[in-house]
């Protein structure tokens, strides 16, 4: 068991709160920096989507996890980036300014999502977020002179600063680079006054706004940030799959991006990771399964099927998702032989204020 | 210029008058409280204060600034913090990151500065801690520092909603039933504070309160509410004794 002994302020606000933090990061850091040289043409693929869905996982964490607001609609932030991207490309834009333009334009586009959701809570602005994503997919599939309609966009590799990032292993460094950053940026905020406000909407609106936190003001702005995150998200996986058209964008497609932040575990930064990681390693397990089959193919809809069935189980058996059970299995460790069952078990809630609103 | 005075103050709910008419002035650097049986309007009063509901009537004057027509997030950053009945922390945060939320309206850096985390924004976090530090020094709080509010106890929330409060420096400390639920031990603990509250930090506590032993202790005005409206004022033994109050706690002797 490690104990911290905290001799001054800037102790907590630490990116790193031991060194042995320090060690796990730099290790992980080395595994993942080293992945072109140990990891096939087919692996490689997979940390290009896995970079690319943390990111989009960091964005729905802030605003799912930390900010306590429920969005059924990141799939359409997602193509606001992405057809962003492939249009600023076809016009010749560096891709540095696309990519920011792509963070702009959706972050606009999650302010007037946000807008709603001043005023609604829980299932309505789940619907108020799903109409939100069909009418996005239903744009971009009509407005044929711009988006190309069902044909789709096709995209050319990234060309960064005059470089064209034409090999697996140039565009997995750049998407590990901008999910550092974009993790690191979600750290940052977490550990200051904005951040914090998140949390304060979350767990209680009421002392949270007797506070002296504008509601209205930091509501939208969770929106605008998980937006954005997804914007940068987009473009990557427009060039990702070089050719993007309005069926990428559909409504279960966010269905998965919520399924990446319950799974990886609500609440935790790094279960967006864990999330993304499990969502994409997940069609490779049912496809190992299918050799089982009387069949010997996967049915089609089996991977639904499993997904769902893994959702229920977790929201059942693991509200805390795969981090909550690494946290588990971590205090079991540093506390044995003395760790209890009931340790994370969720206390009754003391009755709360009236609602006001 | 008067610190905080509320004139002719009503709502209605439908046809239920909540608060009816009720006036009275705090005086700056003094503990007023406000009793009354349940139901009598007393935390209706809070709300209206903290502008969760707006006044039918009235008018509600801090430091000669009418506070009606502001947003409610406003009335925390001019100097008015509060805590409530039936406590509202931030349960799956710590009770350190529950009172640095308290710093929130002193905070002066930008979201880009954040993004980055700039030195300003480093300096300030220091900056916040360290204002923080002192009312868990004060409050005693040390030990549950860096525990998640869900696991704490009922006395210690209580006590951790008013460290939240202080930690916004308030001028003005709005206190909702401090005593409710907790143990003699706890109630006299909260009493100390109360008074250090009054004279060591200087801050001006209005408080609504059922203890009656806490009220005589701490307050030096005490207002009685019944029904909506108000039918004492003076200090506490003078309210005591008034034939009103004890007709409206105990029944009008046949």
């Amino acid at each position: 068991m490690r104990f911290l002994f905290k001799t001054g302020y800037e102790q907590d606000v630490r990116l790193f709160q031991h060194s042995g933090q320090v060690v796990s990061y730099g290790l992980l850091a080395l595994l993942l920096f080293s992945a072109p040289w140990w990891a096939g043409d087919y692996v490689m693929s997979q940390l290009h989507f896995i970079c690319i869905y943390a990111i989009v996982g960091f964005g729905l964490m802030m605003l799912v996890g930390f900010t306590g607001q429920i969005s059924l609609g990141h799939a359409a932030f997602l193509a606001v980036g992405a057809y962003t991207e492939a249009l600023m490309q076809a016009a010749g834009v560096p891709f540095v300014i696309s990519i920011a333009c792509s963070a702009l334009f959706a972050g606009i586009a999650g302010i007037i999502v946000g807008l709603p959701a001043l005023r609604l809570k829980g299932i309505y602005l789940a619907i108020s977020t799903l109409a939100f994503n069909v009418i996005v997919e239903e744009i971009i599939t009509r407005w044929e002179s711009l988006t190309g309609g069902n044909s789709g966009k096709h995209l050319k590799p990234v060309e960064l600063f005059g470089i064209k990032l034409d090999t697996d292993a140039d565009f997995y460094y750049l998407c590990l680079a901008l999910t550092v950053l974009c993790g690191l940026a979600c750290v940052n905020l977490l550990r200051s006054p904005t951040g914090r406000a998140f949390v304060a909407i979350r767990d209680s609106e009421i002392s949270a706004s007797c506070l002296g936190v504008h509601l209205a003001r930091y509501k939208t702005m969770s929106f605008a940030f998980s937006a954005a995150l997804t914007g940068v998200g987009g473009a990557l996986y427009a060039h990702k799959l070089a050719f993007i058209s309005p069926e990428q964008f559909s409504l279960l497609v966010s269905i998965e991006l919520v399924t990446i932040v319950i799974l990886g575990g609500i609440g935790f930064l790094h279960g967006a990771v864990l999330g993304s990681v499990f969502l994409i390693v997940l069609p490779q397990l049912i496809a190992i399964a299918k050799d089982f089959l009387p069949s010997g193919q996967v049915p089609t809809g089996l991977q639904a099927v499993v997904f769902g069935l893994i959702l229920i189980l977790f929201i059942i058996f693991e509200p805390l998702g795969l981090y909550g059970r690494w946290l588990k299995v971590r205090t079991w460790f540093q506390l044995f032989p003395f760790y209890r069952k009931g340790m994370f078990r969720r206390q009754k809630s003391y009755m709360k204020s009236e609602r006001l609103r | 210029m008067s610190f905080f005075k509320v004139e002719g103050l009503g709502i209605r709910f439908g046809g239920v008058v909540a608060v009816d008419n009720v006036s009275f002035e705090v005086q700056r650097g003094e503990v007023f409280t406000i009793i009354g049986p349940n139901g009598a309007g007393k935390t209706t009063i809070f709300n209206l204060i903290g502008l969760l509901y707006p006044a039918s009537s009235g008018r509600i004057l801090y430091e000669d600034r009418e506070l009606a027509g502001l947003a409610p997030h406003r009335v925390a950053e001019l100097g008015i913090a509060r805590t409530f009945q039936n406590i509202e922390l931030f349960e799956h945060a710590t009770v350190l990151q529950n009172l640095l939320i308290g710093r929130h309206r002193h905070r002066s850096t930008s979201l880009w500065q954040e993004l980055v985390f700039a030195p300003a924004v480093r300096r300030a976090e220091v900056a916040h801690r360290e204002a923080v530090e002192k009312v868990i020094d004060f409050l005693e709080l040390a030990k549950v520092r860096d525990t998640l509010v869900v696991g704490l106890p009922y006395g210690i929330r209580k006590v951790v909603e008013l460290g939240r409060a202080l930690a916004t420096d308030p001028k003005l400390l709005l206190l909702d039933e401090p005593s409710s639920g907790l143990n003699p031990e706890e109630t006299d603990d909260m009493a100390f504070w109360i008074e250090d509250i009054k004279k060591h930090l200087g801050i001006t506590v209005l408080m609504v309160e059922h203890d009656m032993n806490l009220v005589s202790r701490v307050s030096d005005r005490v207002l009685a509410l019944n029904m909506g409206a108000a039918i004492a004022e003076g200090t506490p033994a003078e309210v005591q004794a008034h034939p009103k109050v004890i007709e409206a706690y105990l029944g009008a002797p046949v």
